[in-house]
């Protein structure tokens, strides 16, 4: 077996686990703050070792420590998932089954989306029509609230998308149930939830990436139909894909 | 679930109180790698129960983890413990021997520093210490009326809502108690708050007497009864 585990590695494991979602920059200060605290090797630039060596003891267990990017800003971030149940039953031992079903629909209306986004009016809408129990809008509020404080969703002005927590331990399911229908980023291959489309081909580009690819150019062009870009890629305005 | 379909081969017809009742002979033996997955699934399944704190049954271990392995069952539970131990420096502690209630409990030494919890979780854990900190130097036993008045002291008021704690009342009956922390004696109109079976787990009388002693300024010496209690586990 690779590496052994040391209590360093431990610690890191269950902060990360209780914290659900770690920003890397965090991350890195909790490698250092582990290996210090239990007086083992520290490198600073050994983070994914460190991070691999967890890996390989959680591999038999359908769990691992995984990285994704967000989508709004772009920077890394960690979770700890379990392989073994990446649908949204997971999520079944805190949630009640109109819960979920009201999540599913969520996860419906924002990936079906143009822009990744549910408007809190339109997931309220649907709150009377759940098959498994009809809920009252100020129930479904309730829930949605708590989709928010468990990191599965994230809110803006009262739209909704999926948390970065939510798209790193679903990733895999999204891209299988959704199939075609699911977007992934032009340039970093991965789920987009939250995209900028081109208006003429319609591939789809995440916002962090579109703003990487296109610094410093005076004119975006697509990167493969090469026709103008139109959506505003500062990011001020992540509404400009709706047209 | 599918029991009734699964017991057909089996010596075992149902779970009742997760006793035994199947006769050794006529017990399937599975393979290492069923027994190893059941392994799996009970260490994913007792992480769960610990994330949030809910001591775990073992009837419910049976129910939804074991089913028909009930003959592997001490096999299973002691391998998930070593992962539990090995991987996430976990251990699996019964806490009542009468009634088969288990706990995960943190094996590593709490380190100082902002790591430990998240956000409000924290600020919870600090609120426990305190309070864990009043029932140890007032004897190890307090009515809830004491602590509600100790915690008024503190601008900590039951009947409202706190900033960070929202509803104390129902954080400290409801979160502290059933995790196994403070514990109220069940007699009703006055309770009495002692420490529940995961403070003595993972925490220590010594440790939270140090505690104490750091606010206060003093030596733990000084309080002589608690110093010398704090001191009898160790010594």
């Amino acid at each position: 077996m690779a590496a052994h585990m040391t209590n360093a590695h431990r610690r890191f494991l269950q902060v990360l686990m209780s914290n659900r979602i770690t920003e890397g920059s965090e991350a890195r200060k909790l490698h250092q703050h582990c290996c210090e605290t239990d007086k083992v090797y520290y490198a600073h630039d050994k983070l994914d070792d460190f991070i691999s060596t967890i890996n390989s003891h959680l591999q038999p267990l359908f769990m691992q420590i995984r990285k994704g990017i967000s989508e709004d800003d772009g920077r890394a971030h960690y979770a700890v998932v379990n392989l073994a149940e990446t649908e949204v039953t997971k999520m079944a031992s805190d949630y009640t089954e109109m819960e979920l079903e009201l999540f599913r629909k969520t996860m419906d209306l924002i990936i079906l989306s143009e822009n990744g986004f549910a408007s809190s009016t339109d997931i309220l809408n649907l709150a009377d029509q759940l098959k498994t129990k009809k809920m009252k809008k100020k129930e479904a509020e309730q829930v949605l609230k708590v989709f928010v404080e468990d990191k599965w969703l994230s809110e803006k002005n009262g739209e909704y998308t999926l948390h970065t927590r939510c798209i790193i331990e679903m990733e895999q399911y999204i891209l299988s149930y959704y199939q075609d229908l699911a977007k992934k980023c032009n340039l970093c291959h991965s789920l987009a939830i939250q995209s900028q489309v081109c208006e003429s081909c319609g591939i789809g580009m995440h916002l962090p990436c579109a703003r990487k690819y296109f610094r410093g150019q005076t004119e975006p062009r697509c990167p493969k139909c090469n026709e103008f870009w139109s959506c505003d890629t500062p990011g001020v305005n992540r509404m400009g894909s709706q047209t | 679930m599918s029991q009734r379909k699964r017991s057909k081969g089996l010596g075992c017809s149902q779970m009742t109180d997760g006793e035994v009742d199947c006769i050794p002979t006529q017990v399937e033996r599975h393979s290492q790698d069923q027994v190893n997955q059941k392994v799996n699934e009970l260490v994913q399944f007792l992480l769960v129960k610990d994330q949030k704190k809910i001591p775990i049954k073992r009837t419910d271990i049976l129910k939804n983890v074991i089913w028909e392995y009930k003959n592997a069952y001490s096999e299973i539970v002691k391998k998930a413990d070593k992962i539990l131990q090995e991987v996430f420096g976990l251990q699996l502690v019964e806490i009542d021997s009468k009634r088969h209630i288990y706990i995960l409990v943190n094996k590593l030494l709490h380190a100082e520093g902002q790591h430990l919890c998240r956000g409000k979780e924290k600020e919870k854990m600090g609120l426990l210490l305190v309070i864990l900190s009043f029932i140890f130097m007032k004897g190890n036993s307090v009515k809830d009326s004491t602590l509600w008045e100790f915690l008024h002291l503190l601008r900590v008021y039951p009947g409202r809502q706190h900033s960070v704690f929202g509803d104390v009342r129902k954080l400290v009956t409801e979160e502290f108690v059933p995790g196994g922390h403070p514990h109220p004696l069940t007699e009703p109109p006055e309770f009495k708050f002692q420490w529940g079976p995961r403070a003595e787990k993972e925490t220590s009388k010594k440790d939270v007497l140090n505690f104490v002693a750091k606010m206060q300024g003093k030596e733990p010496a000084f309080w002589a009864s608690q110093y010398s209690e704090a001191n009898q586990g160790t010594a």
